[in-house]
């Protein structure tokens, strides 16, 4: 098992590497050029002064030695130029071209907010999504399997941006029923951070359960008529006890992997719920800095963070695989 | 004895139904509705079966046999299923019987073996777990006790350092040890009757003839009844005191094993001999086939299901095979062997044509066994 998590790790650490050259290459090589915004900022931008700019960025060197540059910043602190000198404490993800700021303090402070809405609405999707799926397998065929496999089928044609901004629109604005959304954080206020938070739970949590109903109805249907279900009945198991203990402890498996990846995109940013709801998480950020001036720095902390974070997932989707499917365990 | 029963003889005499018949089928029909029709799986089908005597039910693929077994307890979900009859427990109703009632009777009156142990154990579970988790269904017992009765009935059925083995998934076990695993957990709470559904059809031959002499010294240890369902005339000869032949979801022959065996008196029991290879003959020995395929169940042939199959249609006078299904009456053998044929004198068609071409004698079989 260590060896195996050993391997894992030096691979998971490979993938990230080849992310960041990856976009970095794609950003230099591109016709993008950070230094003009610098240099229109500070009146008129002449062709000596750009070049002067450029060299101070460290622009005109190689993007090999760029990005050495960059990966330094990760163990020791850098000096960067970008109009005028900044300090960049390491770990270092570089200085935000627009806001001027360390971009690992933006990130540490927008972090909480994304977090909070990634582990709220799996929370809700997971539990609701299962349930449905389990009670629809359990009573297939009948009008409650029917009626939950239509509604699904209805919430899941609905683009999520349209479903999200309705619920925005009709349930704060227009009828209040649910408080202002936004985001304080959970150690100011635990009571504010819920209630600004619930909405975007909810929505995300409702429009996404569908596609778990679907996944776990389908994986129960198949696991229920399984020879080792009717060995359990045989035996005289309560067929609650059949459903859950035999049937879901089988069907859950392949749930697990793809909630395991849903879990980690979410995570790494939910660009129409944080814009709608006006949360101010990794997702808006991301979105913002790829406006015009294009944000290098922020861009490449983004790609960065959800490339560790799908590569952590996959991690301990596979680790906690090996546990649930002793087939698999590794010696 | 086990004990046939006749609508004959369940509508009059005595000679069939004891006191001590532990299960009693009667008239049990079987149906599945389904989008192309009602498939008829069983019809009509009545045996009954004594303490500690052990029936063999054979018969080819969709004769019926696995689901009527089924049917005793109970497997059937009853939304997708409709079943009439009879089937009796101990005395205890088990069509129409309740959930609660229907699981004190699985598991503990009656255990079931299926085909194969791979697929029919809980892959994420330890055969420990499950075997536990059997015997804890049915006794108010502490884990550790249940778990020191999993390792007790490992042992017993004789898996090696069952102690350390007890913790093993069955994917760690081979397919010998994973049937004799699942014989632990169907024998763990003493059932009086065993119901074992081709249980030895997913496993190496080498490890067959050992299972089937577990079940019967187990059968011996635990003085319970088995129904054994198979395909394998060899094993009902070796195992069963009773044999049913089914075909198309009916009784076509029943009576004693050596007597049928002996002296079978149904073309399709004679076609499932002719099938039997016989491994010390020449290699220019020959296999004969029954032509032809089961019959469908969604429209059973009219007259006797096996007319289609049948190669002595022709012997019987008149169209009686095409118009009439024969019932299921004594032939001339005595009121323990029963018949379903039109033949008026099957007795002498079996010695002069079948036997004589049969690669295994079963007279000499069944001598064999003792």
């Amino acid at each position: 098992m260590a060896g195996f998590i050993a391997r894992r790790l030096v691979s998971s650490f490979l993938v990230i590497v080849l992310t960041s050259m990856f976009v970095f290459a794609l950003f230099f090589l591109g016709p993008s050029n950070p230094a003009g915004p610098v240099c229109e900022a500070q009146g008129k931008c002449t062709a000596e002064r750009l070049e002067m700019i450029e060299e101070q960025m460290g622009l005109n060197d190689n993007v090999v030695t760029q990005y050495g540059e960059f990966a330094k910043g990760f163990f020791v602190d850098r000096t960067i130029t970008v109009g005028s000198e900044y300090q960049c404490e390491a770990p270092c993800l570089g200085i935000s071209y627009g806001t001027r700021t360390e971009v690992t303090d933006e990130l540490v402070k927008k972090y909480p907010a994304t977090l909070s809405i990634a582990v709220g609405g799996a929370a809700i999707y997971l539990t609701l999504g299962v349930t449905l799926g389990v009670l629809a397998a359990r009573f297939r065929g009948t009008t409650t399997d029917r009626l939950l496999v239509g509604s699904s089928l209805v919430v899941s044609s609905i683009p999520y941006y349209l479903f999200a901004l309705l619920a925005w629109i009709f349930l704060t604005l227009q009828w209040s029923i649910f408080p202002a959304t936004g985001y304080t954080p959970l150690t100011e206020n635990p009571a504010a951070w819920a209630a600004g938070l619930l909405l975007p739970w909810l929505v995300i949590g409702v429009t996404s359960s569908t596609q778990y109903a679907r996944f776990t109805r389908g994986s129960m249907v198949e696991t229920l008529g399984e020879d080792y279900i009717r060995t359990a009945t045989a035996k005289g198991v309560k067929s609650r006890t059949v459903v859950f203990r035999h049937g879901l402890r089988a069907a859950i498996v392949p749930i697990v992997t793809i909630f395991g990846l849903d879990f980690a995109a979410l995570l790494a940013g939910t660009i129409f719920t944080e814009q709608i709801f006006g949360i101010n998480g990794i997702g808006w950020w991301a979105l913002d800095s790829l406006r015009a001036p294009q944000d290098f720095p922020v861009i490449l902390a983004t790609v960065l963070v959800s490339a560790v974070l799908v590569v952590i997932a996959n991690l301990i989707v596979d680790i906690v695989y090996s546990f649930l499917d002793p087939r698999v365990r590794m010696s | 004895m086990t004990s046939f029963l006749t609508d004959q003889q369940t509508a009059g005499a005595s000679d069939g139904t004891g006191q001590d018949d532990f299960l009693v089928v009667e008239n049990l029909s079987v149906q599945f509705p389904t989008h192309d029709g009602l498939v008829q799986a069983v019809n009509d089908l009545s045996y009954s079966v004594k303490m500690g005597e052990t029936l063999g039910i054979v018969g080819e693929s969709g004769s019926g046999k696995s689901v009527s077994s089924m049917a005793v307890l109970g497997l059937h979900d009853e939304k997708r299923s409709r079943i009439t009859g009879s089937i009796r427990v101990g005395g205890r109703e088990i069509i129409g019987a309740s959930e609660s009632t229907l699981r004190k009777v699985r598991g503990n009156e009656v255990a079931m073996i299926f085909q194969d142990p791979l697929t029919a154990l809980h892959p994420f579970y330890s055969i420990g777990r499950q075997i536990a988790e059997a015997y804890r269904i049915h006794n108010d017992v502490s884990k550790s006790a249940a778990r020191a009765k999993a390792i007790d009935m490992l042992d017993r059925v004789g898996i090696p350092q069952a102690k350390s083995r007890v913790d093993d998934f069955p994917h760690q076990f081979s397919g010998g040890m994973r049937q004799r695993a699942m014989i632990a957990m169907a024998l763990v709470n003493d059932p009086k009757l065993l119901i074992a559904d081709e249980p030895t059809t997913a496993l190496d031959v080498t490890v067959q003839a050992q299972i089937l002499d577990l079940l019967q010294e187990l059968q011996h240890d635990f003085k319970s009844a088995i129904i054994i369902i198979t395909h394998d005339l060899g094993v009902v000869a070796e195992m069963a005191d009773e044999v049913l032949v089914m075909y198309g979801g009916r009784a076509v022959e029943k009576g004693p094993t050596r007597e049928l065996l002996t002296h079978p008196e149904m073309p399709y029991t004679w076609g499932l001999l002719s099938s039997m290879p016989d491994v010390s003959a020449g290699t220019d020995g020959k296999l004969v086939p029954i032509p032809g395929n089961p019959p469908s169940l969604l429209n059973p042939p009219s007259g006797c299901p096996f007319n289609p199959r049948c190669p002595h249609v022709d012997k019987v006078p008149g169209d009686l095979c095409r118009t009439e299904l024969p019932e299921l009456l004594p032939g001339r053998r005595g009121p323990n062997h029963l018949k379903r044929c039109h033949l008026p004198d099957p007795d002498t068609i079996y010695e002069l044509d079948v036997r004589p071409v049969l690669a295994v004698d079963p007279a000499e079989a069944v001598d064999g066994e003792g």
